[in-house]
């Protein structure tokens, strides 16, 4: 013992825990959420309130201006924009939530568990992207007011498209939260972050007839991804001839490239993996 | 509180290591700053062993060293027999830990932190109920186990964190200051706990404090100060190594007494707390002396057989106050810094 005692110590990996003690913490961080998801019916009718304003307020007033097709109007053409924004806000909420759970020690008792701190950001980030994948289901009930029918496969279609691109903003926030220290940074998040992203994606407009700049800026949005097959999926299940469908969503291009729409889902998961994967790095990395 | 003893875990007593937590020659450097410079002691099994120091005297460092939250800058430190580098998850599955400040989910219920816990930790599924009945009575929180935690007072989070740190039958249970920001009351609560428990289950406790009432709670001691250990044995013999007895001598002329003493009792005086302080051997006797020879008149004179207080003054020429208020000065230009910025 003795002998050894003055012998540096070389920066070792971090021990890996095993594989079961990651799959503990995974599982007890996604509970949490849950648990803080359903306890939490203030956040959850406040989550609503800003979508249900755009849908049915700026819905309705643009829908004057621009007129409708048959039943359909501009709110119909809105509502999947409007399920994508209740689904990035509520992710963002549950991603930057672990900056509380820092300030608030809670963070500290996961990181001290015999798991890696990976597990903790993966439990955070499908916790996150399940709360705001329910959330999104709630706005879907409102279908129905907005002539969006409540087809089995419209449905199911939007809840798989839902999670990918919960699980994609919820990655994208624990990117962001790994580098904030502060709960008052918050807003900042909110402002340079998610706005851009909510107004860039197409959830409000469709994305033809933009001027290039803007064109440019809204393929640099990895939530565009996600709208427009929302969209697509969507306006698919409407009675309207497929002209005035592709006329209404000429849909995501690169040039003159439809993209399909497997490939813009694969798009949308890349990113999340690629945010989580940097965010598993970013907050092992903090002592 | 009806089971007597609770074994604190289901391995014999045999397979345990004669020691609980080891330390060789740890060294923690922050950039030029050294926290921690060359402390050695060991633990043993079932012991009490307190950590007795200024705020900054590096007893968190080391804490969370031995805790696998940081990494020694060179040294070797074992708990329970593990190697707190290269052994992390194994170290951290037998130690339970309890920090200076909360790290409860306010917005669950005591319940469901400590469910939490348990399956953090691999406690099977099947004993969970029944532990978490046996650590919440423990601290007496039973009753209040479907309440969420933000409607608890300080001192019940604090027992509940205990309860939590105990929920998986650790080796070792660290407790960073804890009492740290509680009001008396509370901390003489606490105190009663942690001696019940030291009681009831077969555990090492390691924890810190920089409170000289709370350190006689426990059975070994080490004063640490600016990095290193002065001083490390049991209370008593550490108040007894001080062999002296303090006298404080209220006086109208401070300046006149201390060279008095000087020059007639060949005494080194210091001030403390507005009183002149001398240590002898034998206060009882040195007071008539004191009364006989001294020509500055004495408002009041007052023995005192030694405290750890005086313990530390005589390892490290200050009292614990004193420190503390410089490190405040610090820690106030540091804030001021910080807010500048």
């Amino acid at each position: 013992m003795a002998r050894q005692a003055s012998i540096q110590i070389a920066p070792v990996r971090e021990a890996s825990g095993s594989f079961i003690d990651d799959w503990r913490a995974i599982r007890v961080v996604w509970k949490r959420e849950l648990i803080r998801f359903r306890r939490d019916r203030l956040r959850i009718v406040t989550a609503l309130a800003q979508p249900v304003l755009f849908l049915f307020v700026l819905g309705t007033g643009l829908s004057a201006l621009v007129g409708h097709i048959g039943p359909y109007n501009y709110r119909t053409f809105m509502f999947p924009g409007v399920v994508a924004m209740t689904v990035l806000f509520t992710a963002i909420f549950s991603a930057v939530s672990i900056v509380w759970d820092r300030e608030f020690g809670f963070l500290r008792e996961m990181l001290v568990a015999p798991a890696r701190r990976g597990a903790v950001v993966l439990g955070k980030s499908l916790g996150g992207a399940t709360v705001a994948t329910l959330q999104g289901c709630i706005m879907l009930v409102l279908a129905g007011l907005v002539q969006v029918p409540y087809s089995l496969s419209l449905m199911v279609g939007l809840v798989v498209i839902m999670a990918l691109a919960a699980f994609m903003i919820t990655a994208f926030g624990l990117m962001l939260a790994s580098g904030i220290q502060q709960v008052q940074s918050f807003q900042a998040v909110i402002q340079f972050a998610v706005l851009p992203m909510f107004f860039l994606s197409g959830a409000l407009f469709p994305l033809t007839h933009i001027p290039v700049w803007l064109r440019v800026l809204t393929r640099l949005d990895p939530l565009s991804y996600a709208v427009d097959p929302m969209r697509r999926v969507v306006l698919e299940h409407l009675a309207i001839p497929p002209a005035v469908v592709a006329a209404l969503n000429p849909g995501m291009t690169w040039g003159s490239w439809r993209l399909p729409t497997l490939f813009e889902l694969a798009i949308v998961l890349i990113v999340g993996v690629t945010c989580t994967i940097l965010a598993v790095m970013r907050f092992s990395r903090t002592e | 509180m009806s089971e007597p003893a609770v074994v604190s875990n289901g391995e014999p007593a045999a397979a345990q290591p004669a020691r609980a937590i080891e330390v060789t020659d740890l060294h923690k450097r922050y950039g030029e700053v050294e926290a921690v410079r060359g402390v050695s002691f060991s633990v043993g099994t079932g012991e009490t062993f307190g950590f007795l120091g200024p705020n900054g005297a590096g007893k968190t460092t080391t804490i969370n060293i031995l805790c696998t939250l940081i990494r020694p800058t060179s040294g070797i430190a074992r708990v329970a027999g593990l190697d707190v580098v290269s052994q992390r998850a194994e170290v951290r599955r037998r130690i339970g830990l309890v920090f200076q400040e909360p790290t409860l989910d306010n917005y669950l219920t005591a319940e469901e932190n400590l469910r939490f816990h348990a399956e953090l930790y691999g406690v099977p599924r099947q004993t969970t109920p029944d532990r978490i009945k046996q650590v919440l009575d423990l601290v007496g929180l039973w009753n209040r186990r479907s309440d969420q935690v933000m409607g608890f007072s300080g001192g019940m989070k604090r027992r509940l964190e205990i309860a939590r740190g105990l929920l998986h039958s650790p080796r070792v249970l660290f407790l960073d200051e804890p009492t740290v920001g509680l009001d008396p009351q509370t901390r003489v609560h606490i105190w009663n706990y942690i001696d019940e428990l030291r009681r009831r289950e077969a555990i090492t406790i390691f924890l810190t404090t920089h409170y000289m009432d709370e350190a006689e709670h426990c059975d070994r001691i080490a004063i640490i100060d600016q990095g290193t250990i002065v001083a490390l044995d049991t209370p008593d013999a550490l108040k007894a190594s001080v062999a002296q007895d303090r006298v404080e001598i209220g006086t109208d002329d401070v300046d006149a007494t201390v060279a008095e003493l000087r020059e007639r009792f060949g005494l080194e005086a210091s001030l403390a707390e507005g009183a002149v302080r001398v240590y002898v051997p034998e206060g009882d006797e040195f007071v008539p002396r004191l009364f006989a020879e001294l020509s500055v008149p004495i408002r009041s004179v007052n023995v005192a057989r030694p405290t750890l207080d005086d313990v530390f003054m005589a390892f490290t020429g200050r009292t614990i106050r004193d420190t503390e208020a410089s490190a405040a000065d610090k820690m106030g230009a540091r804030m001021w810094m910080r807010a500048r910025r």
